[in-house]
């Protein structure tokens, strides 16, 4: 009996130059960041303060920092996608072997959906929820810890797959029988299930964990229709995340079976359906990507409000919109597979139910753009992305509800126009909606803004390079080309994919934008600096808290009597500025206690996924104890909380009272 | 006065509506949470239900349902989950009335009779494989195993989680937390009735009628 | 933005011009009909969303916080008649576009035959690694990679798999369908005009999968009875044996014809009755996938 499974030597794929060479850098990197950890003496002060933390802004961040690194990653192969194809025309085959392209477009799918775009918006979500709920912390600040851990396990087993093995080439939704162990004998679905599969678990505990506290912790006063709108889509989106993410453990749990143990759910053989999978991945595929734009329209509906001076336009609407997505996004599955010979019946129910949803999401674009109607619109960077959203998602929806008119699918159906299609949602939707959440809530996390000069750079390097991207796939798909071509015979397409491979040159200096921004606003933070906790002039109660907030983020407990509660504390105050500041007693805070468990467990995670990749069972047995007793080991800890004293949340007010007033 | 104050010294109603009392208690959020875990896991549940539906008539020429089940057996799983169920509500009973030795008898009958119930469940599993009746032999089979083994492995985490919690009643006492996942246990628990009634209806019952 | 309507401006000159050789250059009735539904439904909805680029635009313009003129209204948050507006508009628009959709997923369902006083001609289509099979069972004969069909004559499509899932399509004749294995789907096409068409694979299907193309040629009907006579004089028999040969994945073949077909191989295809009866045909299409 092997040891070591599947795994030898031969893992590693030594004769190719380009995966080594990628593989060396992320070695390189990773080196470099160990050793000026080591050199600052940090190690102590990351373990306490952030990798065991159980603070939601922590954690909230470390979502956005892997986000941010996982989109290197995914950006990366979307370079080399581009260049290909740029390339490989008539006899030409490009520099990338099918077996090596073929990796890569899965890996950008699947590090896009699951490991950028969903750990930015959880991040988001993590960050500003609590402080704007006025509360102190998630339902389960634990819970939440082991929720960012395990999608940093699945995040490194992909991150593994690239040195170690191979990544799928079934491409990023796995459709057996492709994805079978007939089809695709190599590790690469593999990699593909662990890592969803355990990253998935983690987004699971999230939504679970933010959907008890959204509905469960609130201020005083703040009745549902007195939730920011942000966290009524964070609601919605989390409510999606409950329904759907189930579906998909489910799914991949029978693919692994098909695989691992010779089940017939999806196989030719023992009469499997292949179509039960993909019904069962959309229904979890198709609520997903409303679990990433939902928050991200939040993010819009905030910045706008914000930077324009006055509320949001139709609250009630905006949330009945929210709610109304919510609920149709499981109903309109079936508009991925149109062509796979359903009556007329069914395509034409998917059809409309598809279109339905453009009715809320209209009204939406309608509500935002009558709440700029009558403001002050200060063209900050976060609202740059906003408006730049508004113009793009609308051509990116129009194009949608093309998609999902039946005989029109039957023709554009996985072309290069519903790349363009989807890219055109999520750059336009989600991406500009995370990048607007993160210039705008920067420097509530870290007491300083972000560099505005750069920022900007980056917007119209990121907008414009989109549409010199992505508008010639929209013409390309018209001409005939479908999607995922490592080579292609038509010569007449090359001119559109060099104009595409030049717009992705475009979005990389945005990238590179982007970096500096982060660089040179760390170097000037000091002129950076928000000392009022309030730099936007904000009107939820996030800005009402210091920058950035304290661990039990405000010293009483807010009370709220109405919208946008900061806003009108701030007209109050301003009211009563002549009365005098009553004097208040401090009473000490208790606060959930730092915690490892999250980590620990996320590292037993790792070892089962890498050992059921490899087929080491010992090693995965070993993973499955070590995981029970960490977390055995947590429900026997005594103490949960530590109390944060009086004169400490004290000092920390004078403090922050004396920067407001200086 | 300072914007500080404002924010939390507005006057509110005297009996807010419960929508505005603020954060609730400890207790509430816990129970709430595990409700919404219970819900995803029903929803798992269900993808695996449809999946069973649409595979019932896959058995590729191997046998169907009404030739394998033997329902003698499946009533008896049915009562002692149901029983066990029954003694999981007098060990909830006995831990709000904070009385040890009837924690301690619930919980015992109720751990004998979910180890009855899965050996009596893993002795028809390893029936059925003997007689060439495996997950692999068709999708039918391998459906009804996925299905029927994973409400097995709930029955399983149970029994180990209900274990755990004797030792942290031992430990502990009647501590709020350990209340907290004692109750989350007993939630826990009936969900897998519910379940069971689901897999006993869809799997057994219609599976020996059609 | 300035790009967008650019490239929008650009796609419709493309349009216009009909030069491409993809969905917008129809040489039958089925692409014909969706390119109109197409335009249709692009029609409906550019006719709002270009107004509402442009208020996006102009409103963020007009109340720049540095504008004197503008007026500040910060207590304007809601409005019954623009709510009313703001639902009515995307609704109407869904109604229309809708309309389209519920009318046109029937018109042009795939599974419809083609009305057509011309007797339909009946192919049945396999998709292999990586290559298509084309078997005509009236003519008793049968193509790879090349489909050969009379001009003017519904052609009344089955289709099938040997393995994974595909997707056949003929950009240029409309609608496209999967090909699965264990299942049939149908397909109704027709060509009105005599030419050569491009036929790919649109859905993933491995490494052979962008060679994975067929010519689809659109000859007279006389033509076409002197293919079909060329053909059962040529090449050699497609049994269970020589599809078995077939079955081998293969990248970029060469398009070719076997003058006689199994009468039965089709269903026996869908049944699977080879995979059944002779597992040792999967086993070895799953080494030589492993080689690769």
């Amino acid at each position: 009996m092997n040891l070591l499974g599947k795994l030898d030597w031969n893992a590693i794929p030594l004769h190719e130059p380009i995966i080594m060479g990628a593989t060396g850098f992320m070695v390189l990197v990773v080196v470099v960041v160990l050793g000026f950890i080591t050199a600052k003496g940090a190690w102590l002060y990351l373990w306490h303060e952030w990798l065991t933390s159980v603070d939601h802004k922590r954690i909230g961040a470390m979502y956005c920092i892997l986000a941010l690194v996982m989109m290197l990653r995914g950006f990366s192969d979307a370079i080399m996608i581009r260049s290909q194809q740029a390339l490989a025309a008539g006899g030409a085959q490009g520099y990338l072997p099918p077996e090596h392209f073929n990796q890569i477009f899965s890996a950008h799918g699947t590090i896009m959906i699951l490991f950028m775009a969903m750990p930015f918006v959880v991040g988001l979500m993590n960050f500003a929820v609590p402080l704007q709920l006025g509360v102190r912390d998630v339902a389960f600040p634990t819970l939440n810890s082991v929720s960012f851990w395990l999608t940093a396990s699945g995040a490194l087993l992909v991150n593994i797959s690239l040195a170690v093995g191979e990544f799928s080439k079934a491409t990023w939704w796995g459709y057996p029988p492709l994805s079978e162990m007939q089809y695709s004998p190599g590790v690469g679905v593999d990699y593909y299930l662990w890592s969803l599969q355990i990253s998935g678990i983690g987004t699971l505990l999230a939504g679970i964990n933010f959907v008890t506290t959204i509905l469960k912790l609130r201020a005083p006063g703040m009745s549902y229709m007195r939730m920011p709108v942000f966290c009524w889509t964070a609601l919605a989106a989390n409510l999606l995340i409950v329904a759907a993410f189930p579906v998909l453990t489910a799914t991949l749990a029978m693919l692994a079976l098909d695989r691992y143990l010779g089940f017939h759910f999806f196989s030719l053989e023992g009469q499997g359906n292949q179509m039960l999978y993909s019904n069962l991945f959309w229904v979890w595929g198709h609520p997903e990507v409303y679990i990433l734009i939902l928050p991200a329209f939040g993010v819009f509906s905030e910045v706008m409000a914000t930077f324009s001076g006055k509320p949001l336009f139709g609250y009630r609407s905006m949330v009945a919109a929210t709610m109304t997505i919510c609920i149709l996004s499981f109903l309109v599955w079936l508009h991925h597979f149109f062509t796979m010979g359903a009556s007329a019946n069914v395509n034409g129910f998917f059809g409309v139910m598809s279109m339905i949803i453009a009715l809320p999401t209209g009204a939406k674009v309608f509500n935002w753009l009558f709440t700029m109607y009558g403001g002050r619109v200060r063209f900050s960077v976060p609202v740059l992305w906003s408006i730049g959203f508004m113009v793009t998602f609308v051509i990116g929806g129009m194009t949608g509800v093309l998609l999902a008119v039946p005989p029109a699918d039957f023709q554009l159906h996985n072309s290069v126009f519903l790349v363009a299609h989807f890219h055109n949602v999520a750059i336009g939707g989600v991406v500009f909606g995370v990048m607007a959440g993160y210039n705008y809530w920067f420097p509530k996390a870290f007491g300083f803004k972000l560099d505005e000069r750069w920022g900007k750079a980056s917007f119209w390097c990121w907008l414009v390079g989109f549409y010199v991207a992505f508008m010639p796939l929209y013409v390309l798909g018209l001409m005939g080309m479908t999607r995922r071509m490592q080579h292609y015979d038509n010569l007449s397409w090359q001119p559109w994919l060099i104009a595409a491979a030049f717009g992705t040159a475009i979005i990389l200096v945005g990238v590179v934008c982007q970096v500096v921004q982060l660089v040179v606003s760390i170097r000037n933070r000091e002129e950076l600096r928000d000392v009022t906790g309030d730099p936007w002039n904000g009107r939820t109660l996030e800005w009402a808290t210091a920058s950035p907030p304290p661990a039990w983020n405000f010293a009483f407990q807010p009370k709220v009597a109405g919208l946008d509660a900061f806003w009108s504390s701030k007209s109050r105050a301003q009211a009563t500025k002549d009365e005098p500041t009553p004097t208040r007693k401090y009473e000490p805070v208790e606060m959930p206690k730092n915690s490892a468990t999250g980590f620990v467990t996320a590292f037993f995670a790792v070892v089962i996924g890498f050992a059921l990749i490899w087929h080491i069972w010992w090693l995965a047995i070993v993973g499955v104890f070590g995981a029970f007793m960490t977390l055995l080991a947590f429900s026997f800890r005594r103490h949960n909380e530590i109390e944060v004293p009086a004169e400490e949340v004290a000092r920390f007010v004078r403090s922050h009272q004396a920067g407001v007033a200086a | 006065m300072n914007i500080a104050v404002a924010i939390d010294q507005i006057p509110q109603d005297e009996l807010p509506s419960a929508s505005e009392a603020g954060p609730a208690p400890k207790r509430i959020v816990v129970a709430y949470g595990f409700w919404i875990f219970l819900l995803s896991d029903i929803i798992m549940f269900a993808a695996l239900f449809a999946s069973y539906a649409v595979l019932v008539r896959s058995t590729a020429g191997g046998p169907t349902g009404a030739q394998l089940f033997n329902q003698t057996t499946v009533a008896i799983e049915t009562a002692c989950l149901l029983v066990s169920s029954y003694t999981c509500g007098l060990m909830s009973l006995a831990i709000n009335s904070r009385r040890y030795l009837r924690t301690y008898l619930g919980a015992l009958i109720t751990l004998v009779l979910g180890a009855m119930f899965l050996s009596l469940e893993i002795r028809e599993f390893l029936g059925m494989i003997a007689i060439g009746a495996a997950p692999q032999r068709s999708a039918f089979l391998s459906a009804f195993f996925t299905l029927v083994g994973c409400h097995g492995l709930h029955v399983a985490l149970g029994l180990i989680w209900l274990v755990v919690m004797m030792v942290q009643v031992a430990v502990f006492g009647f501590a709020a937390r350990v209340q907290h996942r004692l109750l989350c246990f007993s939630l826990f628990w009936h969900a897998l009735d519910i379940v069971w009634v689901g897999v006993f209806t869809v799997v057994y019952l219609m599976g020996v009628s059609s | 933005m300035r790009y967008g309507l650019l490239a929008g401006l650009l796609i419709g000159a493309m349009t216009l011009s009909g030069c491409t050789e993809g969905v917008l250059d129809p040489k039958g009735p089925i692409a014909l009909a969706e390119r109109q539904i197409l335009f249709n439904a692009l029609g409906i909805m550019l006719a709002i969303v270009i107004p509402v680029i442009l208020a996006i635009l102009g409103f963020a313009f007009w109340f720049r916080a540095s504008n004197e003129r503008a007026r500040y209204r910060p207590d304007f948050t809601y409005s019954g008649r623009l709510e009313l507006l703001v639902w009515s508009i995307p609704a109407m628009t869904v109604l229309l576009v809708g309309g389209v959709a519920w009318i046109g997923a029937h018109d042009l369902d795939p599974g419809k035959p083609i009305s057509s006083t011309v007797k339909p001609v009946n192919v049945q289509v396999v998709s292999l690694d990586w290559k298509w099979l084309f078997i005509y069972p009236e003519q008793g004969l049968a193509s790879v990679n090349k489909l050969v069909v009379p001009v003017g004559t519904p052609i009344s499509f089955e289709l099938t798999s040997s393995s994974v899932m595909n997707s056949f399509f003929v950009p240029q004749l409309g609608s496209q369908i999967y090909t699965m294995s264990g299942m049939a789907t149908r397909l109704h096409l027709q060509a009105d005009h005599l030419g050569t068409y491009a036929g790919i694979s649109a859905m993933f299907s491995g490494d052979g999968f962008p060679d994975m193309r067929f010519t689809v040629d659109a000859v007279t009907d006389d033509r076409f009875a002197q293919w079909v006579r060329q053909a059962r004089e040529t090449g050699s028999a497609l049994d269970k044996q020589t599809y078995a040969d077939l079955v081998k994945p293969s990248k970029a073949v060469a398009p070719f014809t076997y003058r006689a077909v199994a009468p039965d191989l089709f269903s026996s295809i869908v049944n699977a009755d080879m995979g059944a009866q002779d597992s040792s045909l999967s086993i070895c299409s799953t080494s030589q996938r492993a080689e690769r």
